[in-house]
């Protein structure tokens, strides 16, 4: 079955305005008259909270099961759609659904539930503060899905980790017409080079040193360019083998402008081999080289920001994206792989390490999106010709406290480590705000 | 003679209706190579029994009420047979006779042949023409005859019963009900609910009888006219015996499968003998409760029966036991609706019962909730809006309400909406 849209609901940005249900109550209605709304939002007095009774558009609808007139059924939309020509209004699917998804419109004479307004929910396009989202994400997942994986199945990674999903998603839309580079670190670990002489992948692939990856994708690059083919000359790095060891090749690489496409895995730290430290290591984070005593309190300086220098190299194309954003992901990924044919692109993925940072494997996704609610990691994209532009809103963040308590790298911190960490995402927030502003273009870079 | 050689499939379901399809959804879930076969007796595509009463009003016509089509079992790779009655089952040979000397053999069985109208054994009723409506035919023989029925008899007062008695009222027949118990809608509603109804049955003209006997039927040429326990007659142009359905279970003679009310079944539908499986109104059904409270007949159940037997002779892990039935109803009369969700308070109850009342007489609507140690038992509202589903999960959850019971009482649509929202959303 394929996955298809959804509304989903955040009970914690709800103030229960009701202007989903005002909205709903104009586009179902026939006559002018406001019509049964389709969407409930529903007070818990002992809580404070808001709830939400609507249609869930159900995988397996119980209320399609139940009714004895075939007049529910789920469509290759995803839409549980009810059929008045064939309802003979006995109510029965209102006992089959468990979430008020569908009720009886006394006004109307027959029950009602919600049909996503074919596509553009109205109660959606009402919510001011973001509590209802038109989920679509499911979309991409089925038109990538199409798309060939090119690793072989089963690569090693540790329980819960999204570099798998990073790198299937990537290779699977930048296609067999590539040679991948993979320097030392989780990724050729996992598996991409293959094992026992066998490749990991589908693509040529290779495994450069820690310190040489973009200087032999461009050797790759250009002597395919030479020999007439346009190839995708592809890094998969982690950020030691990016920022650290590898800055050397990859700060010439992108100076020079070479035409690569190279993708920086970033989990801050070298975490393959027992996590140490690393240039990405945030301030105040447990690693094996920044340990816990009477004195010590994990790493005393700052992370450095590796996407903003490479955006200072003037490259083509410069993106951060994250793991529990795919729809941006994947857009950054499509036009990261078009500018690698005019020039350097980079993208700077985020990359929870369950193992190395201490937190549940279940919970990957999640601390992804901490990290992104809290301004910890901001989502940016920089393209030459238009200068760096805030991927989403920073302007409201959750406190920096609520993604920091979910690593137990950072389960020692005290008060002061906080505010020290706080002060340093504001501010770090601020000179993105003000790039942003300037419109950061060529012309500052240059 | 290719028919010679037996048949055999992975799985076989006897009966098509929504206990036999729902376990062919759930067998295809978890099974998508293994060879299925439904065998149903019918000759029409399956039809629901509770569309019928919308047939009978002329509300739908033939067309367009099937519950599934042809084309969904072959999406399904079914083989979908019709006319395929089965006579006998071996279970010693796991093989399955159909009427026309034709044998399948089956890897795993279910049984779903549903039930058939219950004819009491009343003096007289065998030597005259009287209605049944289980059937698209019993449907359209009752649309038909109620056209010129002049007067009309109903035995029982079920859904079935009252349903017909609304259609026949509506097309302008003078209609008597006769039920035996001191109630409408027994064992559906609570008396009070079951007074309000009936209240509106007689403003429509229809005579209700409750607590009353038919002791004889008699023709009187085409017609017939019965004879009620206190003497009195009735003409019956049309008479209905609506008495309740019993398993149809006569084929399982021999067969070595134990039958009680039904089919004996455990809490995965399985039946006494190994790779045979039953599920809907076949089965003999636990209640929820564990107590005396009818259990069966309910079109949900059934559902969730068929479910639970097609993951389990499938093998799908997924699996859970079967919970136990729960009476529900959602019952719609003369533009009006009566929901029931569980079971009312016995009548010795003790002190862990609380049953809380909202519009007593005079008032438009009623409702009543009925609670056991502070968790719902039974929901019973007439005009009264609330989501059936949501009190059912409530009551299989044994939510604990609290005070929650209260905002129940007041605005159950709402409030069972923020328990759901904050417990299982």
């Amino acid at each position: 079955m394929s996955a298809t849209p959804t509304i989903a609901f955040d009970a914690a940005r709800c103030d229960g305005c009701g202007e989903c249900m005002k909205a709903c109550q104009v586009a179902k209605s026939d006559d002018g008259r406001p019509a049964q709304s389709r969407i409930r939002i529903v007070r818990d007095d002992e809580t404070g909270s808001w709830g939400i009774a609507q249609c869930r558009q159900c995988g397996d609808p119980r209320c399609a099961s139940v009714c004895p007139a075939a007049a529910l059924a789920k469509g290759g939309d995803g839409v549980v759609a009810w059929d008045a020509g064939r309802c003979v209004n006995c109510l029965i699917c209102t006992a089959g659904c468990t979430y008020g998804g569908i009720a009886f419109s006394a006004a109307e004479g027959h029950v009602v539930k919600c049909d996503q307004c074919a596509g553009a929910p109205q109660c959606v396009a009402a919510c001011r503060r973001g509590a209802l989202r038109y989920v679509t994400a499911a979309k991409l997942y089925n038109r990538w899905g199409e798309l060939e994986d090119l690793f072989v199945p089963g690569l090693g990674g540790c329980q819960g980790c999204n570099t798998e999903l990073i790198m299937r998603h990537a290779l699977r839309r930048i296609g067999p017409n590539t040679v991948l580079a993979t320097p030392p670190g989780c990724i050729p670990g996992m598996g991409s080079v293959g094992y026992n002489g066998m490749l990991g992948c589908k693509v040529p692939v290779f495994h450069p040193l820690l310190t040489n990856t973009a200087s032999m994708l461009t050797g790759i690059r250009r002597q395919f360019k030479r020999k007439g083919r346009d190839v995708t000359a592809l890094a998969l790095a982690g950020d030691g083998g990016a920022g650290d060891v590898g800055f050397q090749s990859l700060s010439g690489a992108a100076e020079r402008g070479e035409q690569i496409l190279f993708v920086c895995v970033d989990n801050e730290g070298y975490m393959n081999t027992g996590a140490q430290r690393s240039g990405s290591t945030t301030y105040g984070a447990w690693t094996a080289t920044t340990p816990i005593g009477e004195a010590a309190r994990g790493k005393t300086q700052e992370a450095k920001n590796l996407p903003l220098l490479m955006m200072w190299h003037g490259c083509e194309y410069v993106a951060t994206a994250s793991t529990a954003f795919m729809e941006d992901f994947y857009a950054k990924l499509e036009a990261a792989l078009d500018a690698s044919g005019r020039g350097f692109a980079y993208l700077h993925l985020y990359s929870p390490c369950t193992s190395g940072w201490r937190f549940p494997s279940a919970a990957n996704v999640e601390v992804a999106r901490k990290a992104v609610e809290t301004n910890f990691a901001v989502l940016w994209e920089y393209r030459r010709s238009h200068g760096l532009r805030l991927s989403r809103d920073i302007d409201e963040p959750a406190p920096v406290v609520d993604y920091l308590k979910l690593l137990g790298k950072f389960g020692h911190l005290d008060a002061a480590q906080v505010a020290h960490i706080q002060a340093h995402v504001d501010r770090q927030a601020q000179v993105l705000r003000e790039l942003a502003r300037a419109g950061c273009g060529a012309d500052a870079v240059g | 003679m290719e028919r010679s050689a037996q048949q055999r499939f992975d799985y076989v379901v006897v009966g098509a209706s929504h206990a036999g399809i729902e376990a062919l959804r759930a067998i295809r879930a978890h099974d998508g190579d293994g060879s299925v076969a439904v065998l149903d007796r019918e000759v029409r595509l399956p039809v629901s029994p509770t569309v019928l009463p919308y047939v009978v009003s002329g509300k739908r016509g033939e067309d367009g009420i099937a519950l599934r089509e042809r084309r969904w079992f072959d999406e399904l790779r079914v083989d979908y047979r019709q006319q395929a009655r089965v006579t006998a089952v071996d279970s010693a040979k796991a093989s399955l006779s159909l009427g026309d000397g034709v044998e399948i053999g089956y890897g795993k069985l279910l049984l779903a042949t549903g039930a058939t109208p219950a004819v009491p054994p009343i003096d007289g009723l065998a030597a005259v023409r009287y209605h049944v409506l289980r059937t698209l035919d019993d449907a359209l023989a009752l649309r038909d005859a109620g056209r010129s029925a002049g007067r009309a008899v109903v035995l029982g007062a079920g859904l079935v019963g009252m349903h017909a008695a609304e259609n026949l009222a509506r097309v302008g027949a003078r209609v008597t009900i006769v039920e035996m118990r001191d109630q409408v809608l027994p064992g559906y509603f609570d008396a009070t609910a079951a007074a309000r109804i009936e209240a509106v049955f007689r403003r429509h003209g229809v005579e209700i009888l409750t607590g009353r006997r038919i002791e004889q039927v008699v023709a009187r040429g085409d017609a017939s006219a019965v004879a009620l326990d206190g003497g009195e007659l009735r003409d019956a142009g049309l008479l209905l015996v609506a008495a309740g359905v019993r398993p149809d279970v006569a084929y399982l003679a021999g067969s070595g499968i134990a039958v009680g009310r039904g089919v004996v079944v455990d809490a995965f539908m399985r039946t006494t003998v190994p790779n045979v499986w039953a599920a809907g109104d076949v089965v003999q059904t636990a209640s929820f409760f564990g107590d005396t409270t009818p259990a069966g007949g309910i079109l949900p159940d059934a559902v969730e029966q068929g479910r639970t037997a097609g993951m389990s002779m499938a093998g799908d892990p997924a699996v859970t036991a079967y919970p136990g039935g729960v009476p529900l109803n959602t019952y719609g009369f003369f533009g009006r609706r009566a929901l029931s969700v569980g079971r009312d308070a016995p009548a010795d109850a003790g002190p862990d019962w609380e049953v809380l009342v909202r519009g007593g007489t005079g008032s438009e609507d009623y409702l009543k909730i009925v609670l056991r140690e502070g968790r719902l038992q039974g929901v019973f509202g007439v005009d009264v809006l609330f989501d059936p589903g949501i009190m059912w999960e409530l009551i299989l959850r044994r939510v604990e309400l609290g005070a929650r019971a209260a905002a129940l009482l007041e605005n159950p649509e709402d409030a069972g909406r923020v328990l759901m929202s904050g417990l299982w959303r």
